[in-house]
């Protein structure tokens, strides 16, 4: 591929396409096998551990050259780590970027799913510290993927279960544990709960990529995605209850923010495309 | 009584490389009753245990199990997500140390609830009521229900793994020195307790101890097993009072008298 300059040095979109053909083999088993952490092999990359190695590995192996890129961290483009990640992929793939939720094909995220309802077009790739729902439940991996093969979630209802009994409900507020088409538990990143429901029949692509813990995971399109709960204690998708200070809008997730210290703060949506978007169109 | 046993164990057998774990062991269980397995350290009848309750996999021999759907099944050839449905519905396993068996960082209430939500509960109001009912069964204060395991006592904390075991009903229990480490005043609570569950359930059981007046309380037959193999049985009360084998014999006199 030479269809970019200024990344000569480089092959289009960083990685060498054996590792590219490696990653989309495993993309590919994991849209197979809805949920199923499929083990790959991780590469060093030009950034450290924990700052979104999986998901730049995902999205360089989904990039081709007419694609528009959009990189959020927390929901918002203008943070340090989608800043650097969009910088990055512009100059390894000289692909076009973008702020705008419609008009990207490939969006990588850290920790939300855009506000804006997702597209059969797109992919949206999640950055993943950790991958495995039970790890924290269950030290030993042969353990965790053998109770994975069997459908054994016992364990992760004891998880709730002992949230409700500590804090009266399911305190759990982001990497909630989902099922995915009716048979595997995933953790769906540390997304926070109200984006949940999001995953539930998308028409996207949802790619999810740890790198450190060398797995790679994958919700296909129109795919049922269930939170875990109880019966008497039903999943919410909980938010702050107010609407956003700037754009004024009640349906999306909104970050608390310190205005001062004599306890001032404001709720603003967490999401600044869609903040920017509603606000373009006559919010306030 | 049927005329079916509810185990039938068939000429088992495990080998720890050349060294012998356990061999040539063959004996039925009858539903309600209790089989005391005795013999010192290392006489194989941890392993035995193991063995049986699908822990440790035997190199030889068959463990049949009268399963409720389909009778005798052998459960050494069963597969993984049958045997592990066995272990949370119809066996349970009380371990010697409770730390073996509990979930120490699990407050006493789910790790109670963790079979019934293994077998698909999922109303935490009814999984809560069953916890406290079992609770109050092995005689620990429903209060504590919240409580972590690492704040109750060692008879506590074995009581809680015994209510965590028989909470879903099994028709099987395996122990394995579940008095060990407590001392003589609790061990006799625990016994008592043990005793009047076991009848009242019509529970049948294996139980694995060195300790003679634990099976002389709680057992209906006995096996005495050396270097791993059975060397005597009987009923406990004969073993006991005739022992017959010179290794029995020297078993029972090896008992202090107070």
């Amino acid at each position: 591929m030479t269809a970019h300059d200024p990344g000569q040095a480089y092959n289009f979109a960083y990685l060498d396409e054996d590792t590219k053909r490696m990653i989309r083999r495993a993309i590919l088993k994991g849209l197979a096998v809805p949920g199923y952490q499929v083990p790959f092999a991780s590469r060093e990359m030009p950034m450290p551990y924990g700052w979104g190695t999986g998901g730049v590995q995902v999205t360089a192996a989904c990039l081709t050259p007419d694609d528009t890129l959009k990189v959020i961290d927390q929901g918002a483009d203008d943070t340090t780590n989608a800043v650097s990640i969009r910088g990055f992929f512009r100059r390894v793939a000289g692909v076009a970027t973008t702020e705008r939720t419609a008009e990207a094909t490939v969006i990588q995220t850290r920790h939300r799913i855009p506000e804006t309802p997702l597209t059969g077009d797109q992919i949206l790739v999640y950055q993943v510290p950790i991958p495995e729902p039970l790890r924290f439940l269950e030290p030993r991996e042969t353990e965790t993927r053998r109770m994975h093969a069997l459908s054994d979630y016992g364990l992760m209802q004891v998880r709730l279960y002992e949230d409700i009994a500590r804090h009266g409900e399911i305190a759990t507020s982001y990497a909630y544990p989902v099922k995915v088409a009716g048979h595997y538990v995933m953790d769906p990143s540390p997304i926070p709960r109200f984006d949940n429901p999001k995953m539930h029949m998308s028409a996207a692509i949802q790619l999810f990529g740890a790198g450190r813990e060398q797995r790679i995971y994958a919700v296909p399109p129109w795919t049922g995605v269930v939170s875990l709960d109880f019966d008497d204690h039903p999943f919410t998708a909980s938010k702050a209850d107010h609407p956003c200070a700037i754009c004024g809008a009640t349906d999306s997730y909104l970050d608390e923010v310190i205005t001062d210290d004599a306890g001032g703060r404001m709720f603003v949506c967490s999401d600044t495309d869609y903040c920017a978007t509603r606000q373009e169109s006559g919010h306030d | 009584m049927t005329d079916t046993p509810l185990l039938s164990v068939r000429d088992l057998e495990k080998r720890y490389g050349a060294r012998i774990g356990c061999t040539d062991v063959s004996f039925d269980l009858w539903p309600g009753e209790v089989l005391g397995i005795v013999g010192e350290s290392g006489s194989g009848k941890s392993t035995l245990l193991n063995c049986m309750a699908g822990h440790l996999a035997p190199d030889r021999g068959q463990v049949l199990f009268d399963t409720s759907d389909r009778g005798l099944v052998d459960t050494v050839t069963m597969s993984e997500p049958e045997r592990r449905m066995l272990g949370r519905t119809d066996w349970a396993f009380v371990h010697q140390n409770p730390r073996d068996g509990l979930r120490m960082a699990v407050s006493a209430g789910g790790n109670v609830g963790e079979r019934l939500m293994a077998v698909g509960a999922r109303h935490y109001g009814r999984i809560r009521d069953t916890a406290e009912d079992w609770l109050s069964r092995v005689e620990i204060d429903p209060s504590r229900i919240d409580d972590r395991p690492r704040q109750f006592s060692g008879g506590m904390q074995q009581r809680l793994q015994i209510a965590r075991n028989l909470v879903t009903g099994p028709r099987l229990v395996f122990m394995d020195e579940p008095t060990g480490g407590l001392d003589v005043s609790v061990q006799a609570r625990l016994l008592d307790l043990l005793r009047g569950l076991v009848r009242r359930m019509g529970l049948s059981a294996v139980l694995v101890t060195h300790d003679l007046a634990v099976v002389r309380l709680l057992a209906d037959r006995l096996m005495v097993m050396k270097d791993g193999r059975v060397v005597e049985t009987g009923l406990t009360d004969q073993v006991l009072d005739d022992p017959r084998h010179a290794y029995t014999q020297l078993l029972v006199s090896s008992v202090l008298q107070v």
